[in-house]
């Protein structure tokens, strides 16, 4: 079974949070009470009720304003720390390669919310207390179609499929990038934490983008 | 209204997906990455390919973002910088001429047109054009308007338009569009609208190069465009340039109006509207007859090389009243014209019209279908006044909105409203069948995939009811024109089906009882019935052609698509196709052709008009249009045949081309709640998010999305922020003389300050979905906007007012 990715490119994203909509109708989330903080994001922060949310970055770049785009969602690392501290098993990786939780094993612990380098699991507010994150949308996968998000996003911002195809249509258009004078662009998830199943192409710096480096 | 003046068709010339054979895109009053966002894919996709994507827009919008080039203009001076383009190009094709398609000019233009020798324009007159009634600054309403005399064309002997196809004489149309468009230098463009001048040119540059024959470009606008004192101008300017460039009925060109989903295109054609019925126009009081109506509306031309489609109006326009009378409508009765209510000539019925018939006590009724325009509609706080005064009032409604609920909303008492209001819970359309237009003139059938809740009806079901007991009211107690209610022809039952209603929208003859196949086949002898001649196609003895779901594509050009749903009319993707080949039927862009005239036929695109090229015995491709050329001189809309630019009604600034401060036959109710620029010296506009729609009636009842976003802002440069003492995120207050809204500040990059003839000019943008109702609630931004209009159609000026802005 050929490893399959969820490919983000931000140049193609227009901050429309089909994705967003997307995640909670599918997994059956409410939507949370939020303000406007002076700002388009919302809701603030992922919860056990917020699996993905885009971050929006004002940035001036050569004189002109832009927005970027974050896909702040589980990046199923191969190298998953939250797999690695888990004390019970829970969290395991498909044969796809995503990382999902099994919550009858799941004790509650926290340890996946604290060493997670991308800040993703949350621990769920019921009685059950697990932690819980995006899963890929397996349920779907089973059935052959895409994950939700990926389905719903309208400029194909979100590709799904094989990872090794994603990968090089995601190098091709780092070198395009490059060429039209983004040098600092960057795929980010070809070899983090060995190698991410969410890859994001981005054309500026992995600081720019808010994301993590060096890991 | 002026794409009808200009080609013909009041509709987006270009499929969605057209967009991936443009060079380059321009987006001017529009944000679709943020509400067309399926139409941003096709964008998206033609930047992959290569093409350039400008954005004009007050501020950096979502779409403005992904530009690569964007400039910002002041709202409201669209005009000055269309027309500072428009400048540009003519001075290049005349520098330049190989670059540009000049044939395309004066074959298919009224560029080469000789205009009265009497006619001035703006220049010469203080900002005015000749045969206006009053003077410079008119107050006095009665002289707001035009005598056309002066700008109809010259005829020779035989009463045909006098030419000049090398474009040279002083009177032809390029001339004199040249003359007037002379004074928007970049200079005064870059004053005007505050745009920086280097950004200005370089936007000149890059849009111009589409006028190679083998160059295409897209102009793309929506509603932003059209909500001004001069929305019909603005539009007008848009299609001046792009008939320079020789754009329209090229793929990978055209101009798109990007409509609602829902509400606009099907409405419109429609005729959910005043002064049209169906797909031809009301008649109205001084129209006594039949034949005196068919007449005045049925435009006759003497050029032998205009297929003057219109000229078949007389055959729908019996069709129509067939469809609606049966068997009352006959020979011997004018077909039930004495039937039809007629508009008072020169009488105003649109909304604001009736907003304050409503204030005044002259409208005691209102039956609102699934409209919300206690938040949507301008100047919120005076509509909701005016339906204080009603006597009834019938809301057909999905969720309770501001409108339904009007008569207990904040501030006010409910016992001191004798308004009747009757709510009927509706189905949305996920919850019943039928067609949905959408705006590249694609009608999709959709079909039911949800129970609609409680005792929810559809509104056909509830005009039904409400018909059948009218017609049983009408025969028994008798009434005014009661025939106009008592013949029509109604036998839906007492579960009306769509399927039927869209037969009888397509069409039938009526000798044979068969569906037309389109509308080639109707008579004006009462022996067919059709109740929308453009949708005539729709669904034929073939089957319902709305349903089709075939992604095959054409095999001439794959953004072409013939087998699924519908394209009005009879499938033509491109409208205006015939301009995007040569007088041979040659494309004059072979790469990405439209249409192509092959061993004696046309292959491609259904060609617009069934003519064969001009070479071999054709005609003009225009052919909603009398003389079949597209109008660069718009001498039919009633504010100057050229766009000319005047300041909003509320402006901080006096107009710098001329002393005619704002559009001469500007529209204007309530003179008393002008808003001055001492107290109130900001721009303030107002716009959608992509997260909500329209008046929130269903988007800010959704949890999910009144998560995305859960009140309404103010997005306010950052510049202005300091000077308030505003920080992101802080409460405020923006108000003007019409009232005042508290919103959330959000401080941007996105605004940045305007220097309009050395001053500095602020801008702010209020989103405007909100209301007091719903699961998400704020204060609704159109208690900002004014009752003011484009006198044309009466389009209010709900995109530029101005305000002051201040923490709370």
């Amino acid at each position: 079974m050929s490893k399959k990715a969820i490919l983000f490119d931000p140049t193609r994203c227009i901050g429309c949070r089909a994705c967003q909509v997307a995640c909670k109708e599918w997994n059956d989330l409410e939507g949370e009470t939020t303000t406007n903080r002076g700002s388009y994001e919302n809701p603030p922060d992922l919860s056990p009720k917020t699996w993905v949310k885009l971050e929006w970055r004002e940035v001036e770049r050569d004189g002109k304003v832009e927005w970027l785009y974050t896909f702040r969602a589980c990046l199923h690392c191969t190298d998953a720390a939250c797999e690695q501290v888990c004390p019970t098993e829970a969290i395991s990786h498909t044969e796809e390669g995503f990382v999902i939780i099994d919550r009858q094993l799941c004790i509650g612990c926290g340890a996946c919310v604290e060493e997670c380098p991308f800040n993703v699991p949350r621990l769920s507010e019921d009685e059950d207390s697990n932690a819980i994150k995006c899963d890929a949308c397996i349920s779907r996968q089973a059935e052959g179609i895409m994950p939700a998000c990926v389905k719903a996003c309208p400029t194909y911002a979100l590709m799904f499929g094989d990872r090794d195809g994603l990968m090089a249509d995601g190098s091709k258009r780092i070198e395009a990038l490059k060429a039209n004078g983004h040098g600092n662009a960057y795929l980010y998830g070809e070899n983090e934490l060995g190698g991410l199943n969410v890859i994001s192409v981005l054309d500026d710096s992995t600081t720019v983008y808010g994301l993590p480096e060096n890991l | 209204m002026s794409f009808a003046e200009s080609f013909g068709r009041g509709a987006m010339t270009q499929p969605w997906n057209d967009a991936t054979h443009s060079d380059c895109i321009l987006v001017i009053g529009s944000n679709p990455a943020a509400n067309h966002p399926l139409a941003f894919r096709y964008f998206t996709e033609a930047k992959l390919k290569g093409a350039k994507l400008i954005v004009l827009d007050p501020r950096v919008s979502q779409t403005a973002a992904k530009a690569d080039l964007y400039a910002h203009f002041r709202s409201g001076t669209d005009i000055a910088l269309i027309g500072g383009m428009i400048r540009y190009v003519i001075e290049d094709i005349e520098s330049h001429t190989e670059k540009y398609n000049l044939a395309y000019i004066t074959e298919y233009t009224n560029a080469p047109y000789l205009v009265n020798p009497d006619f001035k324009g703006p220049g010469e007159l203080d900002g005015l054009f000749s045969g206006y009634a009053g003077g410079v600054n008119e107050t006095d309403v009665s002289k707001m308007k035009y005598d056309k005399s002066t700008w109809q064309f010259q005829l020779d002997d035989q009463g045909n338009i006098k030419i000049d196809k090398t474009l040279k004489d002083p009177r032809c149309v390029f001339q004199l569009l040249k003359k007037h468009f002379a004074r928007y230098t970049p200079e005064k463009v870059s004053s005007i609208t505050g745009t920086p001048k280097d950004t200005f040119l370089e936007i000149c540059r890059t849009f111009a190069a589409t006028g190679q024959k083998d160059k295409a470009g897209l102009l793309t606008f929506s509603i932003a465009s059209c909500q001004h004192s001069h929305g019909c101008q603005n539009v007008t300017a848009y299609s001046i340039l792009q008939l320079l460039l020789g754009n329209i009925g090229a793929s990978g060109g055209g101009i798109n109006a990007l409509r609602g989903i829902a509400s606009v295109g099907g409405s419109v054609d429609m005729a959910l509207h005043p002064y049209v019925f169906p797909g031809t126009p009301q008649p109205q009081d001084t129209d006594t007859s039949l034949d005196e109506y068919l007449e005045r509306v049925t435009p006759t031309t003497n050029d032998l090389k205009s297929l003057n489609w219109v000229s078949n109006l007389p055959k729908y326009f019996v069709s129509l009243l067939k469809a609606w009378y049966g068997n009352a409508a006959n020979k011997d009765n004018q077909f039930g014209y004495h039937y039809l209510p007629k508009y008072i000539k020169n009488e105003d019925y649109t909304m604001m019209a009736y907003a304050e018939a409503m204030e005044r006590g002259i409208l005691k009724g209102l039956l609102c279908w699934g409209q919300n325009w206690a938040v949507s509609g301008p100047n919120a706080n005076a509509i909701c006044m005016a339906m204080d005064k009603l006597d009834w009032m019938v809301a057909t409604e999905i969720f309770p909105t501001e409108t339904t609920d009007f008569w207990h909303r904040p501030g006010v008492n409910p016992a001191e409203i004798n308004t009747e209001v009757f709510v009927l819970p509706a189905l949305s359309s996920l919850e019943k069948e039928g067609s949905l237009s959408s705006s590249h003139r694609w009608i999709q059938w959709r079909w039911k995939v949800a129970d609609g809740p409680g005792v929810a009806k559809s509104e056909l079901w509830m005009v039904n009811k409400l018909v059948l007991k009218l017609k049983e009211l009408y025969a028994q107690e008798g009434g005014p024109n009661a025939g106009a209610i008592t013949k029509l022809a109604w036998e839906y039952g007492d579960t009306p089906e769509p399927h039927q209603v869209a037969k009888e929208v397509n069409g039938y003859d009526l000798t044979t009882g068969k569906l037309v196949d389109n509308f080639t086949q109707l008579k004006d002898d009462g022996t067919t019935s059709c109740g929308l001649w453009l949708y005539s196609g729709q669904y034929t003895e073939e089957g319902n052609m709305m349903a089709r779901r075939d992604p095959t594509p054409n095999t001439l050009n794959e953004a072409l698509h013939h087998n699924w749903g519908y394209c009005w009319p009879v499938g033509r993707n491109i409208i205006y196709n015939r301009a995007s080949v040569d007088l041979n039927g040659e494309p004059w862009n072979k790469e990405h052709p439209s249409i192509w005239w092959k061993d004696g036929k046309w292959i491609g695109d259904v060609p617009d008009g069934p003519a064969p090229p001009m070479t071999e015995g054709g005609y003009k491709p225009f052919i909603m249009k009398a003389d079949g050329v597209a109008k660069i001189f718009c001498n039919g809309l009633d504010d100057g045949p050229f766009p000319e630019h005047y300041e909003p009604w509320e402006s901080p600034v006096r107009n710098q081309m001329t002393k005619q401060q704002n559009s001469p036959c500007i529209g204007v109710y309530r003179q008393e709640e002008k808003s001055d620029p001492e107290r109130f010296p900001i721009v303030g506009t107002q716009y959608r998010l992509g997260s909500m729609w329209n008046s929130g009636a269903m988007s800010r009842n959704s949890p999910w999305l009144a998560e995305l976003q859960p009140e309404p802002f103010v997005e306010i440069s950052e510049e202005l922020a300091t000077e308030k003492g505003i920080t992101n995120g802080d409460r405020v207050v923006v108000e003007n003389k019409r009232g005042q809204v508290k919103m959330v500040a959000l401080v941007t990059k996105c605004f940045k300050p305007f220097n309009v003839a050395g001053k500095t000019v602020h801008q702010v943008g209020l989103i405007w979905h909100w209301g007091n109702m719903g699961l998400s609630t704020g204060d609704s931004a159109n208690v900002l906007t004014s009752y003011v209009g484009d006198t044309n159609t009466m389009q209010p000026e709900q995109k530029v007012f101005l305000v002051n802005i201040r923490k709370a």
